[in-house]
């Protein structure tokens, strides 16, 4: 077994992907200017949140969330052994190394820091979540105030009537800066808890630990995870429509086969309209919802892409007529978790431990929310509302024949937007014609070329010398990686191929069936009750088709995946971070999913 | 007077008459805890013999010129007294209440002569049980009424045999500080058994369940033979969380003539669970109730029984507490005095690189 990755130095560029590094911030490759810290580093493919290549203005979220992330470590909270997470782009996809704090001297003098500023956040915790939310509502707000129209003929009169003093391609160029600036801000607020929350978690998980030294990790996200938790409401809020045409009498109109005809046949009765009119009340804001990471510019959203939504009513209807039951049993999930806990806490050994189990208990109960609701915010809402906005602008260019379409724009390095509005507005101040449409028409061509070599190119799970231990809390949470994983993909190049994988024991249970493996969500129509589902990561919003699948195997993620959290949530075996599952299991072959102890093996086919 | 005590209408009140053995199975059926039925003959169906003249006679008559450091004449006064024990003519009424007692037992197993097994279950009002255990005699897989009065009357007279006697005078105590009760009960013929600790051993974790199992009777996995299949299950999710599957290369088996004897395992069964999940799910369950009734960790022995429906097959053969955990004092892992430096030592100190071999991960 090997006993290290390959240096991002001696990786190639794929065939026709030459000059790939100049569709990213200058920062991001790696280079000869800074090889000596980059090779000494140990970096790792992040699969959870850029499972593929960036395009260059998608490369934005990638650098405002790691640089978020890593600012509340470093110097706002001082997390004592841990700076940042430093990230990289190779080939186009996203690398990361943690940087711990080394001297230990520096360690211990960070803590006094900690203990005052994180202190005060759980201190407080409560009124500032409070605060967050109105802050985050506040941002969506300003981003959907934000227009992006083509730059009139003429100014209107007022603008000359009242003085104002400035034009249309001024409020343009403005209304994309803030739109970026309100981009780093969200992801400033994204990381104002998270790390904090994390915090809180991993001690309660470290106590569970100790005292209990072979607990699954699963029963200890379980005694934490919340009944009541947003991410789930886009879900709620389908099975509330499915209910509602349904018992209106209305769900014969979803045997049209497009969303299109569904609509056009509901508006022709009352109860239709009232059915429309609740669809847009769970519309704003529940269904913008992406059906992947959020981080993508081509993740589709519920309330753009309505075959998604209308398609998950159309099988809740279906069960609805069955009989079946499709609500959420919250009083006997809360039981259940109450349970977990009682019991857990009669098995402790003194009356000491009882209490400290209870305070840590209750910390990480208090920051969980948190943790839990920031994605529907973050990634999904806010992320939605920019996705379009971008489109908007991108429309607007393409209008002038700048781009052939509006998602062009996010071929576009961010700080290359400033330049191609420049353009625009400078020739429409002068009168004349815009370089864009022949400079940008030819430079988007090659950079077509470059993106489609990077996206036949596989990206190696990690990059130079592993450490002997992962020891950054963080990059286990988030990330699920472990001295073992590492290990694992050392040793996945020496063949092994016993038919059988190993990953973190997410969710509990064992089931068989045959595999579905499915890499994006547009395939997720392909899957059969009964299956399997093999994919390299799941997004929230495809919690519907939990119902009725039989387990969950994924390549990337932890205890924290999505798929973890909606699988113990439905109860289904979930077997994460199996970093070959989608390689290895083909479509059809009977697997067996062991949630209790990570593992799965393929039977047969 | 009562001569016979069925083990399912156990009465503590009463444990001075069945003795230590028959008073915890009889707990064990209180508390609804699957342990095969049986009955005790009480020690006043033992009182009728050893209150026998004879039997009286040849004690106190014996036991006054025999020098008990001489081995050899130790040996033979043992076998005179329990020659004399089991021979003379056993009083009516207790052979009528045992010969019914046992047809009833047979009518409850739906056997024609259902197997027994016939325990000693020694008994003193001012000596603990333990003082004593292991002194006497058991016989398994005994058969039909003639069979088992035979076996009753040996099971009073183990209370002398050499060693008993010898204790006995080692300690100081007079030869009537015991009276012998007996078990009688049905025996299980399993398909797999083994032992279930209700703590992991490895660790001390008390939330979990460890369950080893292998085909057939325990011996193999007493004598260390079979390298038993091992389960550990979590108490409270009620999961299998980890499973060894070993070679089990031999099993003990009823033979003819309700012998156990040990054959080689056929290819196919070897590398197979001993247990089906749900089964081991089962045993751990009983292990955990057994735990929850004595609150304390326990150390027991199941049994798999072919004869009984699958959902009832595991039936419970002993419960003790576990020792070795146990005995440790504990230690608080945490204290509720700082919760900000706690949350600093794991930020730290991740546990994972604390030597524990438990890190969040696979």
């Amino acid at each position: 077994m090997a006993d290290r990755f390959p240096s991002p130095f001696e990786i190639e560029t794929p065939a026709g992907a030459e000059g790939w590094q100049e569709l990213y911030t200058y920062s991001l490759p790696f280079s000869t200017d800074r090889r000596e810290y980059e090779d000494s580093m140990f970096w790792f493919q992040d699969g959870v949140h850029w499972p593929e290549v960036m395009s260059p203005w998608d490369a934005t979220f990638y650098e405002f969330a790691l640089a978020s992330l890593s600012q509340y470590n470093t110097r706002h909270y001082l997390i004592p052994p841990a700076l940042g997470v430093d990230f990289r782009v190779l080939n186009g996809y996203a690398y990361l190394s943690p940087v711990g704090v080394a001297d230990p001297a520096e360690i211990e003098a960070r803590v006094p820091h900690f203990l005052e500023r994180a202190g005060f956040y759980f201190q407080n915790w409560a009124t500032l979540y409070e605060q967050w939310m109105g802050k985050i509502r506040g941002l969506i707000d300003e981003m959907e105030s934000l227009s992006f129209e083509p730059l009139p003929d003429k100014e209107d009169l007022a603008v000359v009537t009242e003085g104002r003093g400035m034009g249309s391609g001024f409020e343009l160029q403005r209304s994309y800066h803030r739109l970026v600036d309100l981009a780093l801000q969200l992801w400033q607020y994204h990381f104002e808890f998270l790390n904090l929350g994390y915090a809180a978690y991993l001690d309660f998980f470290g106590f569970c630990k100790q005292a209990f030294p072979s607990i699954p990790d699963l029963a200890i996200a379980k005694m934490v995870a919340g009944v009541e938790v947003d991410l789930f409401q886009p879900d709620e809020e389908l099975k509330k429509l499915a209910r509602l045409a349904v018992d209106s009498r209305v769900d014969g109109a979803f045997s049209q086969p497009s969303a299109a005809e569904v609509i056009e046949a509901l508006r022709g009765s009352d109860a239709g309209q009232a059915w429309l009119s609740q669809w847009e009340a769970s519309a704003q804001p529940w269904f913008n919802f992406s059906s992947g990471s959020g981080f993508y510019h081509t993740d589709e959203v519920w309330l753009e892409h309505l075959e998604i939504p209308f398609g998950f009513v159309r099988d809740y209807i279906a069960k609805l007529r069955e009989g079946v039951d499709i609500s959420r049993p919250i009083e006997a999930i809360r039981a259940e978790r109450d349970r977990i806990v009682g019991e857990y806490g009669e098995l402790l050994a003194t009356d000491e431990d009882r209490a400290a189990f209870e305070q840590k208990l209750g910390l990480a109960r208090v920051v969980f929310p948190y943790v839990e609701n920031h994605n529907f915010y973050v990634e999904h809402w806010s992320h939605s509302v920019l996705w379009r906005k971008m489109r908007q602008l991108g429309g607007v260019l393409a209008k002038e024949g700048f781009f052939g379409g509006e998602t062009d724009i996010f071929l576009l390095k961010r700080d290359e937007v400033p330049e191609a509005l420049w353009d625009y507005y400078s020739a429409w101040a002068v009168g004349t014609q815009p370089r864009g449409p022949v400079y940008w028409g030819r430079e988007l061509e090659r950079r077509r070329g470059i993106l489609t070599a990077l996206r036949s190119w596989s990206p190696p799970p990690a990059l130079g010398r592993p450490p002997e231990v992962v020891t950054e809390p963080f990059t286990i949470m988030l990330w699920g990686i472990t001295g073992e994983s590492v290990k694992q993909w050392l040793g996945a190049g020496d063949g092994g191929g016993d038919g059988s994988l190993k990953g973190f024991a997410a969710s509990p249970g064992v089931a068989e069936g045959p595999a579905r493996v499915i890499f994006s969500a547009d395939q997720i129509g392909e899957v059969q009750a009964g299956e399997i589902l093999v994919a390299p990561l799941t997004a929230p919003s495809w919690a519907p088709i939990f119902g009725k699948i039989g387990a969950t195997v994924t390549d990337v993620g932890g205890m924290m995946a999505h798929a973890a959290i909606v699988c113990r949530e439905y109860g289904l075996p979930a077997v994460t971070g199996t970093a070959f599952g989608t390689k290895t299991i083909k479509t059809g072959q009977r697997i067996r999913v062991d949630g209790n102890q990570g593992t799965v093996t393929i039977l047969e086919g | 007077m009562s001569f016979v005590c069925w083990l399912d209408d156990y009465d503590p009140a009463q444990r001075a008459r069945l003795g230590g053995k028959n008073a915890s199975l009889g707990e064990m059926l209180a508390a609804g805890l699957p342990v095969p039925p049986g009955f005790a003959v009480t020690v006043d169906a033992y009182h009728t013999v050893r209150g026998h003249p004879e039997v009286r006679q040849a004690v106190t008559g014996l036991l006054d010129e025999v020098d008990l450091d001489d081995p050899a004449a130790l040996e033979e006064l043992s076998a005179a007294i329990r020659r004399r024990i089991e021979q003379v003519p056993l009083d009516d009424a207790v052979a009528a209440a045992v010969r019914a007692a046992y047809a009833e037992l047979c009518e409850r197993c739906t056997a024609e002569a259902v197997p027994v097994a016939v325990r000693s279950s020694a008994t003193s009002e001012d000596l603990p049980d333990a003082s004593f255990a292991g002194e006497h005699d058991t016989y398994l897989w005994v058969r039909g009424p003639t069979d088992l009065l035979r076996h009753l009357t040996r099971c009073w007279s183990s209370l002398f045999t050499a060693r008993a006697i010898a204790y006995r005078r080692e300690r100081g105590y007079d030869h009537d500080v015991v009276a012998m009760a007996v078990g009688v009960q049905q025996m299980v013929r399993p398909t797999a058994s083994g032992v279930a600790f209700t703590l992991n051993p490895r660790d001390g974790d008390r939330s979990q369940v460890a369950v080893e199992a292998a085909w057939g009777f325990g011996e193999g996995i007493v004598s260390g033979e079979v390298t038993p299949d091992s389960f550990l299950v979590d108490k409270v999710l009620g999961e299998i969380v980890q499973r060894t599957i070993s070679d089990k290369a031999v099993e003990y088996r009823l033979g003819d003539g309700d012998r156990v004897e040990r054959v080689e395992v056929a290819a196919d069964r070897r590398t197979a669970p001993s247990l089906s999940d749900d089964q081991v799910k089962a045993v751990a369950r009983l292990a955990r109730r057994a735990e929850r009734h004595y609150r304390c960790p326990q150390d027991v022995e199941w049994a798999l029984d072919a004869d009984r429906p699958d959902d009832q097959a595991v039936t419970l053969l002993q419960a003790r507490p576990e020792t070795v955990w146990s005995r440790k004092a504990a230690k608080p892992v945490a204290s509720v005095a700082d919760p900000m430096a706690s949350i600093v030592a794991t930020l730290v100190s991740p546990l994972h690189t604390r030597g524990s071999s438990d890190t969040p991960g696979p």
